[in-house]
């Protein structure tokens, strides 16, 4: 299929989303869209999978104009998306989610009533899966797989409605790189089978290594295409629009006394199995320790029970000599910790509430903020209008409800929020997920700045760029465990082999038992 | 919506149809009227909605009617005949209810020439003191809707409240204006308290407040009819089971003379509605409740105490339906009866729904519903119609805007986006 967008124009109020786009996408090739966060990626591809509707402009497939009201309407012309948060039913199995909503599938049963042909489904999984090495089973329940499996069947899903050109929005940003490495082959085979592909990222190694063409997006225009073989510096200088330094400059740490000191501490996930067993460190003033490790390795939980969201088991941490184990996240918030989670849209932000409200979601109940039981709004809303400049949150208004920010922007305004108040510890879970180039520089810097100021940070990431860049310190964590502890000029293959379980288990026991810290910590 | 343990997904399925009718039914329902009252429907909608429960109740009320029904016999033959008895019956029994719930010309006329003047304003009277109970109960719900919780226990709590203040009201002696403020606290710590335990069962046991409030008033039910029975609260010489009557020093005062019955309770419900409004938008306890009920693990991400809300904001809602009890024993009934909770528990769900999660929305919907029912005293009088009818009219109200595709598609609305689907739409952006 051969698809030809025409001067597509959105606006959201006096937002304009998409300032006429010319874009065509050619059979079985892979196109990728890069751009800013708020450059309009996502909205272009929401108007041409039907979810929004454009102001202006035009979609040709084969040279013939069609118009879009709903997704129906595009699935029926081939084309599929894969969103990046997944649309699956947990409690259903693989094929039965892949049949849902497929009239095809549906045979007439007694009394006319429709009934869900079960074998076919698991047939027509398995074909496809096959086909192009989306190797997933149809009898699980999705719930159990990871999230990299579950993107396979959205894949799946799309190909069976015959899909010839899938949208991807982001799809690496949640996965492992494994994970990354197996979508890729997929995507390889599907276009080798003639299937075009539009894939959304904002990772320009993947760009490089995926691409066809490349079409660059600022500020709803497009600025341009580039070839696959165009450097990162001159790919992100495309997109924003000036030069980026992709690794922040950073003096040599000059440590202080310890502020967070970790001892045994164990923690269990949602399932009550043991997701941290008996974890030690410690993190200096003035020092930032980067946990690497693939997601679901205890990251996560070690991060909620350090600031109160999930109980320890066992062991205990103390924030300046002050003991927090078992105290209350509101507690631990005032004694200084700042918190960036995983997941901003599950736990960072209230998406119904405006920009302003969501930057004082953990201080509404403070003075300025508050004048004894009453908000004080000229407050909320004047520091909310100081952090959307500083941190280049790009939103119609403070008064603009989060949802309508950008996947990006949205993370901004949960990092501006952490990053704004003066904190001895930073806990930071993949504080740059989803950000584009230009802000993580930005973000970086902050970070840096925080380490700068005499506080400590613990940045959790699954990007070994983040680690690499940022980390004083490096602990990787492997089923539960610190494994190993290193300085930051560790090696990225060493770092990858402790990642994957493997190398120094000498080094492993010595962590785990909890005297790392001195041992591998920088001079 | 029971703020579920997932997050809801930041995009809408791709098969929205299909997708949506997977979700677990109850589940699907309680988002859907979460979506309606806290989101709301248009404006226009309701009004629609309001219009469109109006004429089907019309077609109900004619058709319902042994005068019309006959001629309808002779539809063919007489086709006039027939429609002209179907308008007049349903016509007749609308004028009656609007002279029972606003103004009766009649009485205007005869005040001109020296008839009362108070006639006139009996109507008003009358659905001021329905909509005064409904107000308060209908913050009651609408308020815990805010936090993420669905209040079913209007009835309970209003019984909580009524009987302390009734209690206060006949049991005690105190001076004037201090019997009936004691009397008013009581309601309010009486319903208070009936909240208070669900919002505690709900916090430290996670026990579903739906069910926990509906067998609570059943518990309310019943123990009010035990203390009807006991000493303390009967009245001498009456084997039916009512209350003693409340002293004059603890009766709301009159608003508009003696004769008419709306009183002081209704400007205490207009004050709650002002203080509610205020705690919502303004306060930094609203702003917990309302993180609370639109992502728990956000709010406790930024170190919000979810089970404390979920404690608080039953007390309050507690406090307001037995602010109503209070209102209703103390301002009009003066005693205590078995059936005193009426159906304003549960007639505050609707109200709530049709006030759009907004105080002003509350205030409005059961102004509308107190002149339904001061109307249909009036239409039952007048043109036997059943008031019942008025019931039927209320459920269809709310059934056009719980559905409010159906209420475009019949009156082709086009591209007004209801709240859920809106936030659906905001939400792919965000992708
Ligand atoms: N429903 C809406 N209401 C108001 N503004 C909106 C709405 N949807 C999108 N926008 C605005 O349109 C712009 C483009 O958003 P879009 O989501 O397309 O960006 P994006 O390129 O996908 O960014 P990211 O890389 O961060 O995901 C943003 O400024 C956003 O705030
Ligand atoms: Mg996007």
């Amino acid at each position: 299929m051969k698809l030809e967008l025409r001067g597509i124009t959105k606006r959201f109020g006096s937002v304009v989303a998409n300032d006429h786009i010319d874009l065509t996408v050619e059979p079985g090739q892979i196109h990728a869209l890069l751009g800013e966060n708020g450059a309009g990626k996502s909205t272009l591809m929401n108007i041409l999978y039907g979810l929004t509707r454009p102001d202006e402009g035009e979609i040709l497939i084969d040279e013939s104009p069609v118009a879009f009201t709903r997704p129906k309407d595009a699935i029926a012309a081939g084309i599929g998306m894969v969103h990046q948060h997944f649309m699956l039913v947990p409690v259903f199995t693989v094929a039965e989610n892949v049949v849902l909503g497929d009239e095809r599938t549906r045979r007439l049963g007694p009394l006319g009533f429709g009934l869900l042909d079960r074998r076919r489904a698991r047939e027509d999984v398995l074909r496809v899966s096959q086909r192009f090495g989306l190797t997933v089973d149809p009898d699980a329940l999705v719930e159990n797989l990871p999230v990299g499996v579950q993107q396979r069947v959205e894949i799946i899903k799309a190909l069976l409605r015959d899909a010839t050109l899938l949208i991807l929005d982001e799809p690496t940003a949640v996965l492992t790189p494994g994970e990354t490495e197996d979508l890729f082959a997929v995507m390889r085979s599907l276009k080798e089978s003639g299937h075009s592909i539009v894939f959304i990222t904002h990772k320009l190694n993947e760009v490089q290594q995926m691409a066809d063409t490349i079409t660059v997006i600022r500020q709803g225009k497009v600025v341009g295409s580039m070839p696959p073989t165009a450097s990162d510096e001159e790919l992100a200088a495309r997109m924003v629009g000036r030069a980026v330094r992709l690794a922040p400059e950073k003096a040599a740490a000059t440590l202080g006394e310890i502020v967070l000191s970790v001892e045994s501490l164990t923690v269990s996930d949602d399932l009550g199995n043991t997701a941290v067993r008996g974890v030690s460190f410690d993190i200096k003033a003035g020092e930032i320790l980067g946990i690497a490790g693939v997601q679901g390795n205890g990251q996560t939980e070690l991060c909620e029970a350090l600031v109160g969201l999930r109980p320890a088991v066992d062991g205990r941490f103390a924030v300046r000599g002050r003991d927090l184990t078992g105290h209350a996240t509101r507690e631990i918030l005032h004694a200084g910790v700042g918190y960036v989670p995983e997941d901003r849209q599950a736990e960072g932000l209230v998406t119904e509430f405006t920009v302003a409200e969501n930057l004082a979601l953990d201080r509404y109940d403070q003075p300025p903020y508050s004048k004894g039981l009453a908000l004080n709004l000229d407050v909320m809303n004047a520091a909310a209008t100081d952090q959307v400049k500083q941190f280049d949150i790009r939103t119609e208004s403070i008064g603009s409800p989060a949802s309508s920010l950008s996947g990006g922007n949205q993370q901004k305004v949960v990092v501006a929020r952490e990053l704004s108040r003066s904190v001895g510890l930073l806990i930071a879970s993949q504080p740059t997920r989803g950000v584009d180039v230009g802000s993580i520089e930005f973000v970086h810097r902050r970070i840096v700045e925080v380490r700068n100021q005499g506080s400590a940070v613990l940045l959790v990431s699954t990007e070994l760029d983040e680690i690499a860049a940022l980390a004083d310190r490096i602990a990787v964590m492997y089923e539960g465990e610190i494994v190993a502890m290193r300085s930051a000029d560790v090696s990225r293959e060493e770092l990858g082999l402790l990642m994957a379980g493997g190398g120094a288990g000498a080094g492993a026991s010595a962590s785990a038992a909890g005297e790392p810290a001195s041992a591998a910590a920088p001079a | 919506m029971t703020p579920p343990e997932t997050p809801p997904p930041e995009t809408p399925p791709p098969d929205v149809a299909a997708d949506v009718a997977a979700e677990p039914g109850a589940e699907r329902w309680r988002s859907a009227v979460f979506d309606a009252v806290v989101e709301g429907n248009t404006v226009t909608v309701t009004f629609l909605a309001f219009v469109a429960a109006i004429v089907v109740g019309g077609l109900l009320i004619a058709f319902t009617d042994p005068n019309v029904l006959p001629k309808f016999g002779h539809f063919f033959s007489t086709p006039g005949a027939a429609i002209a008895a179907a308008w007049s019956s349903a016509s007749g029994a609308y004028t009656a209810m609007f002279r029972g719930a606003i103004i009766d010309i009649h009485t205007v006329s005869a005040a001109f020439h020296g008839g009362s003047i108070t006639a006139v304003f009996e109507p008003i009277s009358e659905t001021l003191v329905n909509a005064t109970p409904l107000i308060l109960t209908g913050l009651a719900v609408m308020l815990p809707f805010r936090c993420g919780l669905f209040n079913i226990g209007g009835t309970g709590q209003f019984i909580g409240g009524a009987v302390v203040a009734g209690w206060i009201g006949f049991a005690l002696q105190l001076p004037p204006v201090v019997h009936v403020i004691a009397a008013i606290a009581g309601g309010l710590v009486g319903g208070a308290v009936c909240g208070w335990l669900v919002g505690f069962l709900r916090a430290r046991t996670g026990a579903n407040e739906v069910i926990v409030t509906i067998m609570f008033n059943y518990v309310a039910q019943f123990l009010l009819l035990y203390l009807l029975g006991t000493h303390a609260f009967r009245r001498p010489k009456r084997i039916d089971p009512i209350s003693r009557v409340v002293h004059g020093t603890a009766r709301m005062p009159h608003l508009l003379g003696s004769t008419l019955r709306v009183n002081f309770g209704f400007i205490l419900a207009i004050g709650a509605a002002f203080a509610v409004s205020w705690l919502i938008k303004r306060s930094t306890v609203g702003f917990e409740f309302r993180t609370i009920g639109a992502n728990p693990d956000a709010a406790r991400a930024a170190g919000m105490n979810v089970e404390r809300g979920y404690i608080v904001v039953m007390l309050v809602a507690g406090a307001l339906a037995g602010l109503a009890g209070a209102a209703v024993v103390l301002g009009t009934d003066y005693s205590l009866t078995p059936g005193i909770y009426g159906s304003y528990g549960f007639d505050a769900i609707t109200v709530a729904l049709l006030g759009r999660g907004t105080s002003l929305g509350v205030v409005l919907a059961s102004l509308l519903f107190g002149a339904l029912h001061a109307g249909g005293v009036q239409m039952q009088a007048a043109t036997q119609t059943p008031i019942d009818i008025v019931i039927v009219i209320q459920a269809l109200i709310v059934l056009f805007i719980a559905a409010p595709p159906l209420v475009r598609t019949i009156f082709r609305l086009r591209g007004q986006r209801s709240g859920p689907e809106k936030r659906a739409a905001l939400k792919v952006v965000g992708a």
